[in-house]
C-alpha cells in the first residue's frame, strides 16, 4: 500500500494527466449540478417553503398554479374533511416589475397568500410586500415601490425574505387582496373574481390519504402533496431528468478514464508486478496499490474541481442560475470515489493474470 | 534479533520431481524425474545448457511453479500440493530470489527496495524501526551502506544486483535461489558478485541454489549438479572449493 502512495510521491508527473481530466470532469460535474441545483432551487422556493401538507388545485387544472381557479364554497367543502387543521388560499401572478432608477424590468412572482409559509411574516398591509432576496440583484431596496405589469400598479417593499423564489422569479408575498388588484389591472384576460384563488395550501394529518379525502369531498378537485407539487411547477422534473442524464454520462466519462488510465498503467507494471508476486505479494496487495491510486487521483482532482468551481460561483455573473450547495459538493465526492473504484477494478483481472513466475528466466 | 529460524529437515528436497509443459497438442518435458537434497548451509551450483529445465527447476524449488509429478519439500515444509494464495505466503517467508535481470522496483531507493519486503510482510512482520535496522545492517554488509538513499538507475549493475542480494536475504530465507545472477554482468563484477554470494551464505549457513551456464561460476559453489533436458546428474569433476 506504501508502494503506491510512494509511487504518487516520487513519480506525479506519471499521474498528471488522469488528475488533470479528472479535475476538468469533476468541475463539470460541479457546475452542472449546482446549475441544476439553481434552477431547481430558483423555481420552486415558493411551493418548498409553504408549511403544508398538500395543496388542493382545481381538477380542470392539471396540476398548474395560473390554470387553478378555487371558490370560498369549494374552501368549506375542504375546511369539513376530517384530518384538515389549516387551509390558505394562495395565488401567483408572473410579471415584469420596473425598480426606481433601474432600466430594466424586474421579474417578480406576485404571491399572494393567508397562511405564511416559513421564513415569510404575516401577510403585510395592502399594497405592500415581503420580496425575495433574489430581487436585491435586480437593484430593489427595502422602502422602494414597484410599479408592477403594465397597468403599473404600486407594490412597496418592506422587507426580504429568502428562498421563496417561484420560477426562477423574484416573489413578493402579498395579501390575497392585493395579488388579485394586480392580477385583475395587468391580467384582465385572467380575471380573478373576488373570493377567488388558485389554490389551497392544506395543514392536516394523513399525507396521500389526506389528498384523496379532499378529492372524494369536493368532487372537483386534484390534491398533490408538497413533494409532488414541487415536481408539478412546469420544467422541473424536464430540468432533473435532463441534468441528471448529462450527470451520469459525465461519470460514466470518469469511469472510463480511470479504467483506461489504470487499465494502461497495469499493462506498464506487469513486470514489476511479476517480480513483487514471486517475492510474495499477494494479488490483493497489489490491486488495493491501484485501486488506492485511483482514489487518490479522483479526490486530488475533486478538491481542485472544488476550489475552481467555488471561485468561479464567486466570478460568474449573478444572472446565472448556479447554487453550488455542500450537498451538491458531497455527492459529487462520493460518485467520483466510486467512479474511481469501479473504473479501476477493471484492472483486477490483469493484476490477476499476471504469473509469479513471469519474474524469472523464460519459465513463463 | 533472532537468528535463522531452525528448519526441520533439509532446506531442499526434491524428489521425482517431474514437469510437462503442455502446448497445445505438444508435450515437452522441462524436468524429468530429479531428485536432488540441498544440505544445510550448502550452496549448490545447478549447471546445464539453455532449455536444459534450469529455470523450470528452480521455480519449481521457490513455489514459482507447480510440478507435475514428485515432491517438494522447502526447509520441511511440503508445497506439492499447496494453493497459489499458499505458495505466495510460502515464498514471502521461506525463499529468497535473485533474478537475471534487473528487478528491483524503480522508484525506491536501496534501502527500501528491501523494505519491500517488510512492507509485504504486513502486520505479521516486523515493526518498522526494526526492518530499517535489518535493511541497514544488510546494505552495510553488501558494501552499498553509502549507497542506500540511491535510486536504481543511479546504481550500477554489480550494485543493483547487491541490492536484490539484500532483499531475498532480508526476511532470513532457509534457501536463497539465484537465477543467472551473474549473467547480466561482465566478468569481473560477475566474480565480485558471485563472492559475495558466497560470503554471505557461508556466514549465515543459508543453502543456496545458483543457477548458470557458466563453468567459471560453479568453484564458489559446494557442488555441482548438471541438468541436461532435464535429467540431473552429479558432476564431481567441476564440485570443489576456490
Ligand atoms: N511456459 C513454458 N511453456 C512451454 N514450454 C516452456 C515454458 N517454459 C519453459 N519451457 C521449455 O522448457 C524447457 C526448459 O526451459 P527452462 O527455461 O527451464 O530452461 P533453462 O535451462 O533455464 O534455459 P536458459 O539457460 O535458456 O535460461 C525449454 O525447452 C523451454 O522451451
Ligand atoms: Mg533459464
Amino acid at each position: 500500500m506504501s508502494l503506491a502512495v510512494t509511487e504518487l510521491r516520487r513519480r506525479p508527473g506519471r499521474f498528471a494527466v488522469a488528475t488533470v481530466v479528472l479535475t476538468f470532469l469533476s468541475l463539470l460535474l460541479l457546475l452542472l449540478g449546482g446549475l441544476l441545483d439553481g434552477l431547481f432551487l430558483g423555481s420552486t422556493g415558493a411551493i418548498r417553503a409553504q408549511r403544508a401538507d398538500v395543496i388542493v388545485y382545481s381538477d380542470t387544472a392539471r396540476d398548474s398554479f395560473l390554470r387553478s381557479r378555487l371558490t370560498t364554497e369549494v374552501r368549506r367543502q375542504v375546511e369539513q374533511v376530517d384530518g384538515v387543521e389549516a387551509v390558505g388560499g394562495l395565488g401567483f401572478s408572473l410579471l415584469g416589475a420596473t425598480v426606481p432608477g433601474e432600466t430594466d424590468l424586474a421579474d417578480v412572482a406576485v404571491a399572494g397568500y393567508e397562511l405564511p409559509p416559513s421564513g415569510v411574516p404575516d401577510p403585510p398591509s395592502a399594497g405592500h410586500a415581503w420580496a425575495d432576496e433574489r430581487l436585491r440583484e435586480a437593484g430593489v431596496s427595502i422602502g422602494d415601490t414597484l410599479a408592477v405589469g403594465p397597468a403599473g400598479t404600486p407594490i412597496t417593499i418592506d422587507g426580504w425574505v429568502e428562498d421563496t423564489n417561484y420560477l426562477q422569479q423574484g416573489a413578493l408575498w402579498v395579501t390575497l387582496d392585493t395579488w388579485r388588484e394586480v392580477q385583475n389591472a395587468n391580467r384582465p384576460d385572467a380575471f380573478v373574481a373576488p373570493d377567488v384563488v388558485q389554490v389551497f395550501v392544506v395543514r392536516g394529518a394523513g399525507g396521500d390519504g389526506l389528498a384523496a379525502a379532499i378529492d372524494a369531498a369536493t368532487g372537483s378537485t386534484s390534491t398533490l402533496t408538497r413533494d409532488d407539487a414541487v415536481f408539478a411547477l412546469p420544467g422541473v422534473s424536464e430540468q432533473q431528468s435532463t441534468f441528471n442524464a448529462i450527470i451520469f454520462s459525465t461519470l460514466a466519462v470518469v469511469l472510463a478514464v480511470v479504467a483506461l488510465f489504470f487499465s494502461l498503467l497495469t499493462l506498464e507494471r506487469t513486470g514489476l508486478y511479476g517480480v513483487l508476486k514471486a517475492i510474495g505479494a499477494s494479488t490483493r496487495r497489489l490491486f488495493a496499490g491501484v485501486v488506492i491510486q485511483a482514489v487518490t487521483v479522483a479526490v486530488i482532482a475533486f478538491v481542485i474541481g472544488g476550489v475552481l468551481a467555488f471561485v468561479g460561483d464567486a466570478l460568474l455573473p449573478g444572472d446565472i442560475p448556479l447554487q453550488l450547495t455542500p450537498g451538491r459538493y458531497v455527492f459529487t465526492f462520493v460518485a467520483l470515489v466510486v467512479a474511481a473504484v469501479l473504473g479501476s477494478a477493471i484492472s483486477l483481472r490483469r493484476v490477476t493474470r499476471i504469473d509469479p513466475a513471469s519474474a524469472i528466466g523464460s519459465a513463463a | 534479533m533472532s537468528s535463522n529460524p531452525a528448519p526441520s529437515g533439509a532446506p531442499l528436497r526434491l524428489e521425482a520431481v517431474r514437469k510437462v509443459y503442455r502446448s497445445g497438442d505438444s508435450e515437452i518435458v522441462a524436468v524429468d524425474h530429479a531428485t536432488l537434497t540441498v544440505a544445510d548451509g550448502e550452496i549448490v551450483a545447478l549447471l546445464g545448457p539453455s532449455g536444459s529445465g534450469k529455470t523450470t527447476l528452480l521455480s519449481i524449488a521457490g513455489g514459482l511453479l507447480t510440478s507435475t509429478e514428485g515432491r517438494v519439500v522447502v526447509g520441511g515444509q511440503d508445497i506439492t500440493d499447496r494453493s497459489p494464495r499458499e505458495l505466495t505466503e510460502f515464498r514471502r517467508t521461506t525463499v529468497g530470489f535473485v533474478f537475471q535481470s534487473v528487478n528491483l522496483v524503480p522508484f525506491l531507493t536501496a534501502e527500501e527496495n528491501l523494505l519491500v519486503v517488510a512492507e509485504l510482510s504486513g502486520r505479521s512482520g516486523m515493526s518498522r524501526r526494526d526492518a530499517r535496522q535489518r535493511a541497514k545492517e544488510l546494505l552495510d554488509e553488501l558494501g552499498l551502506g553509502h549507497r542506500a538513499g540511491n535510486l536504481p538507475s543511479q546504481l550500477s549493475g554489480g550494485e543493483r544486483q547487491r541490492v536484490a542480494i539484500g532483499r531475498a536475504l532480508f526476511n532470513r530465507p532457509a534457501l536463497v535461489l539465484f537465477d543467472e545472477p551473474t549473467s547480466a554482468l561482465d566478468t569481473k563484477i560477475g566474480e565480485q558478485v558471485m563472492e559475495l554470494i558466497q560470503n554471505e551464505m557461508r556466514s549465515r549457513g543459508t543453502a543456496a541454489v545458483i543457477v548458470t551456464h557458466d563453468t567459471r561460476m560453479t568453484h564458489y559453489a559446494d557442488r555441482t549438479v548438471r541438468i541436461v533436458d532435464g535429467v540431473l546428474s552429479d558432476d564431481p569433476v567441476a564440485a570443489g572449493h576456490p
